[in-house]
């Protein structure tokens, strides 16, 4: 019977504003369980360990196939997608907590609201809107789209700004994903025009040169992502427009 | 107009860990070397470099200005890091972490050194020879002081070349920050065979 169940030991919360406090959960085993499938069965019948009722452990998730982001947690002390990650390949008790570089809303659940701030921040789209057809937009050689379609799979997850030792409540780094993002619509042939906006909101306080090299974003992200490739290609290019707009040139925009 | 300052003083950090700082820092540690060539050998090459014209001003511009930013700036980034070496033990993240304690160890490492040298010679109370770091380098505690002192300050030189590679854009690519990572490991125990050897110099003698 032993064998048959899952321990969970989860960090909770009630409030963005209430301390944090561990409770610990059997769950029947299944076959295939992901950590979603376990919680959902907390949700289903919420009775902690020792027998008591308790409320329903609270996480965000939406896609289920790992390409949104929602569902981010620190299991087991590494920050992935619960989504993703079977209950057959963690090791027991499995240990659940908030990403802790974002502000806890309830139990599992963190609010990323910074992250889709940065991407506001460093323009992460590419502007087509207008009056009038613009007509076809100019072609992107094989290889670059090859590399850039690789960069587009940034889902915001904030594990990258989680592994980051920079991204914490005394600094004001962007963080990882959005140093990348800068680069992926500067990389656009119709996204390069506005090029120089998107590298001077880089250059702004809290910006790339927040980074320190210590390259755990690579490492952790879910995506394989080349964040430390991006952040360095992205170093070049914000020396590069910081001396057009210094000493002036027919090419800065 | 004091806003997004940020950019600039880090970049200029970086620039300048290596452009005055480590270029004074290879030349110190050769100069120092002469010491293994015997005692005439150094006093006629420290005497060189305390006889360059402008001295003062060299020292102020290439020396104190650079280094004092420097350490100002990397205390406060040192400060606002949180560390999690324990969750993530990649190699970069360690040298992220030794980077600034090496740099700490430093700046205690520099203080030190310049008021037992520069600033005793200054105030007179002592004299530009080979005796002067003899007379330090031959206490077991100096002796070790110094070895400390000097190892870490050559890794934090070493390792911050690379960081310099990656923030001034030169090595993009994964392979090449691999090879970065080699170039500079060999650039590390050169400084610090250079810089060790000398210290062994004036303990135990030539």
């Amino acid at each position: 019977m032993a064998e048959n169940t899952i321990t969970m030991i989860i960090t909770r919360q009630d409030s963005p504003e209430s301390s944090p406090y561990e409770e610990t959960f059997k769950i029947p085993y299944r076959e295939n369980m992901n950590v979603i499938s376990a919680l959902m069965e907390i949700r289903r019948n919420p009775v902690n360990a020792n027998g008591e009722n308790t409320t329903p452990v609270y996480w965000e998730m939406n896609c289920l196939e790992e390409v949104c982001g929602a569902c981010s947690m620190i299991i087991n002390g590494q920050a992935r997608q619960s989504c993703a990650t079977l209950v057959d390949k963690l090791e027991q008790p499995i240990r659940l907590e908030p990403m802790s570089t974002f502000p806890v809303m309830r139990d599992l659940s963190v609010d990323r609201s910074r992250m889709f701030d940065s991407l506001k921040k460093v323009k992460a789209w590419i502007p087509i809107d207008g009056t009038h057809d613009l007509g076809p937009g100019p072609r992107m050689p094989e290889k670059k789209r090859q590399w850039a379609y690789e960069l587009s799979k940034c889902m915001t997850c904030g594990v990258c700004l989680e592994a980051c030792p920079n991204v914490n409540s005394n600094s004001d780094f962007i963080g990882p994903a959005a140093l990348s993002q800068v680069r992926l619509f500067n990389a656009h042939p119709t996204g390069e025009m506005n090029k120089g906006e998107r590298l001077e909101a880089l250059m702004e306080d809290g910006g790339i040169h927040g980074c320190g090299n210590s390259q755990n974003c690579v490492q952790v992200c879910p995506k394989g992502i080349p964040l430390t490739t991006s952040i360095a290609a992205m170093n070049r290019d914000t020396n590069i427009q910081a001396f057009k707009n210094f000493f002036g040139s027919d090419h800065v925009y | 107009m004091a806003e997004n300052r940020d950019f600039f003083y880090r970049r200029l950090h970086s620039l300048l860990g290596v452009i005055p700082i480590g270029i004074f820092l290879i030349q110190h540690l050769l100069v120092n070397h002469f010491a293994v060539y015997g005692r005439e050998s150094f006093e006629q090459a420290a005497g060189f470099i305390h006889g360059l014209p402008f001295r003062i001003v060299l020292e102020f511009v290439v020396i104190y200005i650079p280094i004092l930013f420097h350490a100002i700036l990397g205390v406060y980034i040192v400060f606002t890091v949180k560390y999690n070496n324990k969750r993530y033990s990649f190699f970069r993240n360690l040298m992220f972490t030794f980077q600034r304690i090496s740099g700490i160890i430093t700046l205690i490492f520099i203080t030190w050194h310049v008021w037992e040298t520069r600033i005793a010679i200054g105030l007179g109370s002592a004299e530009l020879n080979y005796s002067l770091m003899e007379n330090i380098l031959t206490q077991p505690f100096m002796f070790w002081f110094y070895i400390v002192g000097v190892v870490s300050t050559t890794f934090h030189f070493a390792n911050g070349l690379w960081s310099f590679l990656v923030t001034w854009g030169f090595t993009i690519t994964p392979r090449s920050q691999r090879v970065a990572t080699y170039a500079t490991l060999i650039v590390f125990l050169v400084v610090t065979y250079i810089g060790i050897r000398a210290i062994i110099a004036f303990a135990y003698g030539a």
